[in-house]
């Protein structure tokens, strides 16, 4: 009896050396993964509708972005403004902005492309409506109003 | 001179050097996925083709004016109408398709003033210019989800062989995984082609 009585005495300490080992690759994964907000919100960030069919965008780095949404002060004036990259332009702009956006990747790629329009729920269909004629006129055909999930019956009101 | 032992730096702190960094990036990841409603739009229309033949009773007018209210085939109705109005007049089926098929998978009620065949039946939705963006959406969603569950009930009646009483969904979630698969696009294809999405977005009124 005596002998088991003796090793229960000398249990070793777990060795936590390869702990911070363990840790850093948990960082490096976070920091590999998170995507820093590539552009700054010039207008009120908008309050995505909600819908049930919806789909997840894919390669992101094919989805050109389109913000629609209201100023953020009283100064920037009333109306739907919209916002391409970094900064608040009119429909008209909205062309070049998917040609640049089509520069980026090569032809097989350019097929695949989707315009994303982040627009609020407050926002009028004659914005949204005029930005998608522009969209016909270059031929980025694939859309995709984004959108949360859920019911609809929160969109309105 | 005798030589001193550099003593060792203590790495103990290491791991709570970084488990703050950690914690740090932990909280800001935003593994955001966008995810939206997908439309295609139509191609720039040729000016010199011909005005498409199309008769009133294949036409499911959606009108929704600048407060918001809806006007279904000129009879007010809600929102919660719209799903179950759509898939009565797509899946009405009175009469032949442009090929001169009849509809045997329709199961609606026949009627002489609604749509003759799924590959005839359009959808038009007419906004003002300052309709709302969420109620627009909302419609849009509705009118998709009636043409998802007309393919979904399609899917798993009429489907046969290996995915014989799968449903639509089912079957993109198949291709989602598999995106070589040409089987189950093939599937995807025949469902496409009973209940094709013919949504028209008319110019809003001024």
């Amino acid at each position: 009896m005596s002998k088991f009585g003796k090793k229960k005495k000398d249990v070793p300490a777990v060795n936590t050396a390869a702990l911070p080992d363990i840790v850093f690759m948990l960082l490096f994964f976070f920091m590999v993964a998170t995507t820093m907000r590539e552009t700054t919100l010039l207008i009120k960030a908008p309050k995505l509708p909600s819908a049930t069919e919806v789909k997840k965008l894919e390669h992101k780095s094919l989805v050109s972005t389109i913000y629609v949404g209201k100023a953020k002060d009283a100064s920037g004036g009333k109306g739907d403004k919209i916002q391409l990259n970094d900064k608040i332009s009119t429909v008209n702009d909205v062309t070049n902005f998917i040609y640049s956006e089509r520069d980026k990747h090569d032809a097989e790629e350019q097929k695949a492309m989707v315009t994303s329009i982040k627009a609020d729920i407050k926002t009028n269909v004659g914005t949204v409506s005029d930005i998608k004629d522009q969209l016909i006129e270059v031929n980025a055909l694939k859309i995709s109003y984004s959108s949360g999930t859920g019911d609809v019956s929160n969109n309105f009101k | 001179m005798a030589k001193r032992d550099i003593p060792e730096i203590n790495a103990g702190s290491m791991a709570d050097i970084a488990f703050l960094l950690l914690i740090f990036f932990l909280v800001t990841t935003t593994m955001d996925t966008d995810s939206g409603v997908f439309r295609k739009l139509p191609e720039k229309p040729d000016p010199n083709a011909p005005k498409p033949d199309v008769k009133q009773r294949n036409i499911f007018e959606v009108n929704i004016n600048r407060f918001d209210e809806l006007l279904i085939e000129d009879e007010p109705a809600k929102i919660t109408d719209v799903r179950q109005m759509a898939i009565d007049f797509i899946d009405n089926g009175a009469g032949r398709s442009a090929e001169g098929k009849i509809c045997d998978y329709c199961e609606g009620a026949k009627e002489e003033s609604s749509s003759e065949h799924p590959a005839k039946a359009i959808i038009s939705v007419q906004t003002a210019q300052t309709t709302s963006y969420g109620m627009y959406i909302s419609v849009q969603n509705e009118l998709l989800a009636a043409y998802t569950e007309l393919r979904n009930r399609y899917a798993r009646k009429y489907l046969t062989g290996k995915y014989r009483g799968l449903s639509y969904e089912d079957l993109l979630k198949i291709q989602k995984a598999d995106k070589e698969n040409l089987d189950v696009k093939a599937a995807i294809e025949k469902v496409k082609k009973a209940y094709p999405e013919i949504l028209a977005d008319a110019k809003p009124i001024k």
